[in-house]
């Protein structure tokens, strides 16, 4: 065994990292030759010297905090945290500003339903598509809403369908058909409602103007008329039985 | 507040900032870059700390700390990768054990020692004698071969030997 090449076997060996046999060479090795013998015990002193001689260094103690802040940033999102804080955050928006009671939603939809409704007897702006015939005014709406609306005509119950629209009621895009009776214009508003429970028809009055509303089958109905409240009544009903 | 509910990241790795900062702090020599280092390298941590699946995170968490210095000083720095080809060959330094008063040695000579060595040396020693790696941690933190760690050691310990024995 040369010296020289026990250099890298001594450091192992003061590591404790070499394996019994090679181990225990070394060891009688170190018995005979007293230079490897001062090798050793300057590499037991060295080790000894960087362990005991505070040469860590301490991180400063912003450090933490900075790390947290990070791991917390826009590089890093803290989904658990965030989930807490967002349920808070609407707890707080919840009470601070409870949703609209159901009636007063109703209230503004039929306030817009109205407002529509006028709108549409300025001249030129009953009807998107004139027709008698609900086989040309259903397809018309295809690819004009995310639904496909019922279209009947009730012409034989008194109540002939004249056309159809489209228009902007609670925030999105509805169908609306046109009814006649005599020389009254219907509006019937109609969008889907998922979820939405069947309800009777509610009636209201605005304006002057007669207001009709109930779900069925996860579609909302509205009606807009100023014909009397039986026969508007009495459409409501086919749209509700025959749809 | 706390990070514990990232599946124990907090309770795991954020304990040993100790020991990634002076390893970063060796790396780098220097007390701010060891500080963007070691956020660098947490931010990495928490990215991968769902694939950990080992049984050591202060290892796991040191490998990362350590690639992050090496990338970091590749971009940001100078030559401070000096080529192990620097460090001379091992010879014999137990002939003169008088002239090696390590005993007395005062930490500023020996911390200047030690960050004068090439980093793999440096990296080697503060593994083993300040963070207490087995040979076998260290070959898995610095992606080398056992026999690689145990050369390195035994030239950087031959190094200091040198420097502070010399100047004594």
């Amino acid at each position: 065994m040369s010296c020289e090449s026990n250099q890298e076997l001594l450091s192992a060996y003061v590591d404790g990292e070499l394996d019994l046999v090679r181990s225990l060479e070394i060891e009688k090795h170190l018995e005979t030759c007293q230079a490897c013998a001062r090798v050793e015990q300057n590499q037991r002193t060295l080790s000894s010297a960087l362990r005991t001689g505070s040469l860590h260094y301490h991180p400063p103690r912003h450090l933490e905090q900075r790390i947290h802040t990070a791991l917390r940033g826009p590089r890093r999102v803290n989904w658990p945290i965030l989930a807490v804080a967002a349920s808070l955050l609407l707890a707080g928006i919840f009470f601070a500003f409870r949703p609209a009671p159901p009636n007063l939603v109703a209230q503004l939809v039929a306030q817009e339903v109205l407002d529509s409704h006028l709108r549409s007897l300025l001249p030129g702006h009953l009807a998107d598509v004139q027709s008698s015939d609900r086989h040309t005014v259903k397809p018309w709406f295809a690819g004009k809403l995310d639904f496909s609306p019922p279209v009947a005509d009730f012409a034989q119950d008194g109540f002939p369908l004249t056309g159809g629209r489209i228009d902007s009621v609670n925030g999105r895009t509805v169908a609306v058909l046109v009814y006649q009776r005599g020389r009254h214009v219907i509006n019937a508003y109609v969008w889907p409602s998922p979820g939405s429970p069947n309800s009777k028809v509610n009636q209201a009055s605005l304006q002057g103007y007669n207001i009709l509303h109930w779900t069925h089958a996860g579609l909302e109905w509205w009606l807009a008329s100023d014909l009397n409240i039986q026969e508007l009544n009495t459409i409501a009903n086919l749209l509700d039985t025959r749809n | 507040m706390s990070l514990e509910p990232v599946y124990g990241f907090e309770t795991q790795v954020v304990p040993h900032m100790a020991a990634a900062y002076n390893l970063a702090r060796w790396l780098t020599r220097n007390d701010h870059d060891a500080e963007d280092v070691v956020q660098e390298a947490y931010l990495r941590a928490f990215r991968f700390w769902e694939s950990f699946r080992g049984a050591d995170p202060r290892a796991w968490l040191l490998a990362i700390v350590r690639n992050t210095c090496f990338t970091w000083l590749q971009q940001n720095r100078k030559p401070n990768i000096e080529l192990s080809d620097a460090m001379p060959d091992l010879t014999m330094t137990g002939a003169n054990p008088e002239a090696l008063l390590l005993a007395n040695v005062d930490a500023d000579r020996l911390r200047q020692a030690v960050e004068e060595l090439p980093i793999e040396f440096r990296e080697a020693i503060v593994l083993r004698e300040l963070e207490g790696f087995s040979y076998k941690e260290i070959s898995s933190i610095t992606a080398v071969p056992i026999g690689t760690v145990m050369s390195r050691l035994a030239r950087a310990r031959n190094r200091l030997q040198q420097t502070l024995g010399g100047a004594a």
